[in-house]
């Protein structure tokens, strides 16, 4: 199939000025692409783990711990501190990811059945849906945290 | 000058006339994924613990096993067809975006496959003991 590159291509980014909807439908595809693949192999791990007895059990609840930002009392040298941090880093991304793609599928739902395309409207649940996305991550570690302490 | 009548130039070149049905199954996945995935988070918080003998005990009941199967369906089912869209827009010559498709129904197909026999196992007696 012929393409002439001189065509115009739609979304033309450069010249398009950012709003939080545009952030939102662009965080979707992101999110949705990292949960489909990261999210998705954690998923099947945890099941083939679970199938294959208590010891792969346990070093997949290993793994978990590391994204899960467990030991962060333990005495680290530098090179643990870096470790730690990204692999806590590709958790909380992870659940933030899950809440906000979450939170724009269903706001796409809503538009689907044609409401919410009102300027003011869609901008309002665009920025909704960051925001409930970053305290629904902050809720969701902080009762993590809470519950290992007591536990 | 080419020897080509209007017709002849376009055919071929419209839609497949299946992008109703993918995009109405990508909200149907969507909606079912939402519910079992919140089932899923709600049923392993209420667990007293969340060692092998407990989830493994758990998942092996029909009322669990059932559901945690069609969540694997709806979830790979969503994600396969999301990650094809993404592939179907980003990526503009037809060799690599042949490649990626195939590649994306090929894993998800495999991870499914693999998650479905895990649940299989552990519900069918196997690996609960």
């Amino acid at each position: 199939m012929h393409r002439n590159p001189s065509r115009p291509m739609s979304p033309h980014l450069t010249i398009f000025k950012w709003g939080p909807h545009m952030l939102v439908s662009i965080l979707h595809r992101v999110t949705g692409t990292g949960l489909a693949t990261l999210g998705a192999a954690l998923f099947v791990w945890w099941l083939v783990a679970l199938a294959s007895g208590p010891e792969a059990y346990a070093g997949f609840t290993a793994w978990l711990g590391a994204l899960g930002g467990a030991g962060f009392t333990v005495e680290k040298d530098a090179w643990e501190w870096i470790k730690y941090a990204f692999w806590a880093a590709i958790g909380i991304g992870l659940t933030w990811a899950l809440f906000q793609h979450m939170l724009s599928g269903i706001r796409h739902l809503v538009m689907d059945i044609g409401a919410g395309y009102e300027l003011r409207a869609n901008r309002l649940w665009a920025v909704m849906t960051l925001v409930g996305a970053l305290l629904l991550t902050v809720l969701a570690w902080g009762a993590m945290i809470l519950w290992r302490m007591a536990a | 000058m080419k020897m080509e009548t209007p017709l002849g130039r376009v055919r071929g070149l419209g839609s497949a006339k299946a992008g109703a049905h993918h995009w109405w199954l990508e909200r149907l996945t969507a909606v079912a994924t939402l519910v079992l995935l919140v089932w899923l988070v709600v049923s392993l918080v209420r667990m007293p613990d969340l060692d092998h003998r407990t989830v493994a005990e758990w998942l092996a009941s029909p009322l669990a096993a059932v559901p945690m199967l069609l969540l694997i369906i709806g979830m790979f089912w969503h994600l396969k067809m999301g990650l094809q869209v993404v592939v179907e827009d980003y990526v503009h010559s037809d060799g690599p975006k042949l490649a990626w498709i195939a590649l994306i129904n090929f894993l998800s197909l495999f991870g499914a496959g693999l998650a479905i026999f895990a649940v299989l196992k552990i519900a069918l007696g196997a690996g609960a003991g």
